[in-house]
């Protein structure tokens, strides 16, 4: 059985009283371990696909299945608590909070579970060895450079050990050399940790890191 | 508390906006606090008294003196066990501001009368014993600093001229509303010194049976009707109240301002909520995609609103307790007035509607925060 299962996934936005289609009967699946890049231009729906397998918007039609539970008919409340438990979600902008230190950001997705305070810790710590920052829990997101801040995002996408990691252009906000870096501690974490991966990015040479690249436009999704 | 450090970090996001708006809390809460306190220690101050005195005062108006005769007449009544009188001295002590109530009353009948203040009997005995001698309430004595002994001097308003006293015995009310900042001098030192000028203020009588208070004062306003000086007769209770009601309204006064000073502060509180609501909006989006729920997300918004409003209403609440409990211009001025523990109660049930009603509609607003949008508008 397939981890992700996208069958005839349509998704449509109201603009006034005009409707405007995004992707018209999209289908995909998502194996285990895999690593897919999602390409396409602006605007071609692949952050809406990203929301929609995370249970942040809902289709217009079709169904989104993870780890063989169906998202889709998931009701709202039940929502978060299974988003906290599957996904890992790397954004664009980093979007830590700037109150919190390394540390502390790292450790909010597990302020959700019933881990007691030590073993928060030791997740922690784990998950910000592996993207290398161990030295910098205490430093907050300003004194973080953007390389960093990501790598910060990225540990907090993955303390919790989620079913699969969404990765919304996690290099889109970095130079060469950070986004080079973030490019290879997402391979690491595919190779090394068995992650299942999709990654949107417009960056051919990024692409290039996953297994398998996809290219959604004008509502069509292609292998 | 696994929640308090991400609650914490957010309160001290914008330190000076949290300071000033405990801060504003704070003041509101200690004027409801000391306005409140007026409102108990006034009703207390009306409950003072016995229904077994009766008071007997003119007709016409407490400022008006009754004829000495009148304590025969009343005495001989059935019913009636002992009378007494007082008058008002209003005299001042170095200056105006140094207020406290004297009495001129008649040394061995006055304070039979009243069980419930406590003076040594050996005191009492060199207080009769003496034309110029004075008893004094014990907050009276601490508040100048006066000893057992000493001579003061008045300065009549009334009765002109400067009246010398010896402190001979210190009073202690079993009851603090009763007030132990009074001043008692004999009445017949007043009458001489005046030229026999002078007649009773009022008359206090205790009855046989208290049961028939109504009764009786009935039956002597009845004697005294078509007399040069009628009476008008109530129980001490109720002459003391009467005494509260002349402060006017203060129950609504206090009310009033107690709302506006509510309100004002909710519009505070409500707005440094709906600010600091509003520049987390991406941060709730965020939070929310890391799979943090509607009903966290909401609770986590009242609790910081909570927690400022009752910090402030703390600060403020107990801040009045301390600064007000001991302050004598208070307590000479409204015997007992003190920041009781249901104001303190009361306070604190106000701060906490006051948090709740600040942070509904930004913990609405976080509910119903669409991730989608929320992050798009950032993107």
């Amino acid at each position: 059985m397939p981890l992700v299962e996208i069958r005839d996934l349509r998704k449509s936005y109201f603009r006034d009283t005009q409707e405007v289609p995004v992707f018209d009967g999209v289908n995909l699946t998502i194996e285990h371990g895999e690593f897919l890049a999602l390409m396409g231009p602006s605007g071609s729906g692949k952050s809406t696909l990203l929301n929609l397998i995370a249970g942040l918007d809902k289709p217009s039609a079709g169904t989104v299945a993870v780890g063989g539970v169906e998202v889709t008919a998931m009701k709202p409340r039940r929502l978060a608590g299974w988003r906290a438990e599957h996904i890992g979600f790397v954004f664009q902008f980093y979007n830590l909070l700037p109150v919190l230190t390394a540390y502390q950001n790292v450790e909010l997705p597990l302020l959700l579970t019933r881990l007691s305070k030590r073993h928060r810790r030791d997740h922690v710590l784990t998950a910000l060895g592996v993207v290398g920052l161990t030295d910098r829990a205490e430093h907050f997101p300003r004194q973080l450079s953007g390389g960093q801040e990501q790598r910060v995002g990225i540990a907090r996408a993955i303390v919790s050990d989620p079913t699969v990691i969404l990765a919304d252009e996690p290099t889109g906000d970095l130079d060469a050399t950070s986004a080079d870096e973030i490019l290879t501690l997402l391979q690491r974490l595919n190779k090394e940790f068995g992650k299942t991966i999709l990654m949107v990015t417009h960056d051919a040479h990024a692409a290039e890191r996953a297994h398998a690249v996809m290219h959604l436009d004008k509502g069509v999704l292609r292998r | 508390m696994r929640y308090a450090r991400l609650i914490w970090a957010n309160l001290m996001r914008r330190k000076g906006r949290t300071l000033l708006t405990v801060l504003s809390v704070a003041v509101a809460l200690f004027l409801f606090a000391a306005l409140r306190s007026v409102v108990t220690a006034l009703a207390a101050a009306g409950e003072v008294g016995s229904e077994s005195r009766l008071v007997s005062r003119s007709a016409i108006g407490i400022t008006f003196p009754l004829p000495e005769a009148h304590a025969r007449r009343i005495d001989a009544l059935d019913g009636v066990a002992s009378v007494s009188w007082a008058n008002w001295f209003g005299g001042v002590y170095v200056n105006p501001q140094n207020f406290f109530a004297q009495f001129a009353v008649v040394a061995d009948t006055y304070f039979p009368m009243y069980p419930e203040v406590q003076i040594p009997p050996e005191q009492l005995e060199a207080f009769e014993g003496e034309r110029t001698a004075a008893i004094v309430g014990q907050g009276l004595m601490e508040r100048f600093g006066w000893r057992v002994g000493q001579t003061v001097t008045l300065q009549g308003t009334i009765f002109p001229g400067d009246w010398d006293f010896t402190i001979r015995g210190v009073y202690v009310p079993e009851d603090p509303s009763f007030g132990d900042e009074a001043f008692y001098f004999h009445y017949e030192y007043l009458y001489e010194r005046t030229n026999r000028n002078v007649t009773p203020g009022w008359f206090i009588l205790r009855l046989d049976n208290p049961s028939e208070a109504a009764a009786m004062s009935a039956r002597i306003d009845q004697v005294f009707e078509n007399s040069s000086a009628p009476t008008k007769t109530e129980t001490e209770k109720a002459f003391n109240a009467g005494f509260v009601t002349m402060w006017g309204n203060v129950g609504f006064l206090v009310r009033a301002i107690g709302t506006a000073v509510f309100f004002a502060i909710l519009l505070v509180a409500a707005n440094t909520m709906m600010m600091a609501a509003r520049e987390r909006t991406h941060e709730v989006a965020v939070m929310k995609t890391i799979g943090f729920g509607d009903r966290l997300l909401s609770g986590l918004v009242m609790i910081e609103a909570v927690l400022i409003t009752m910090l402030g209403g703390a600060i403020g609440i107990f801040g009045a307790r301390a600064a007000l409990g001991g302050n004598e211009m208070l307590s000479s001025l409204l015997p007992g007035y003190a920041v009781e523990w249901s104001t303190v109660a009361l306070g604190f049930a106000i701060a906490l509607a006051l948090g709740l009603a600040s942070g509904l509609v930004p913990a609405w607003q976080a509910a119903r925060l669409s991730v989608v949008d929320a992050l798009r508008k950032v993107a």
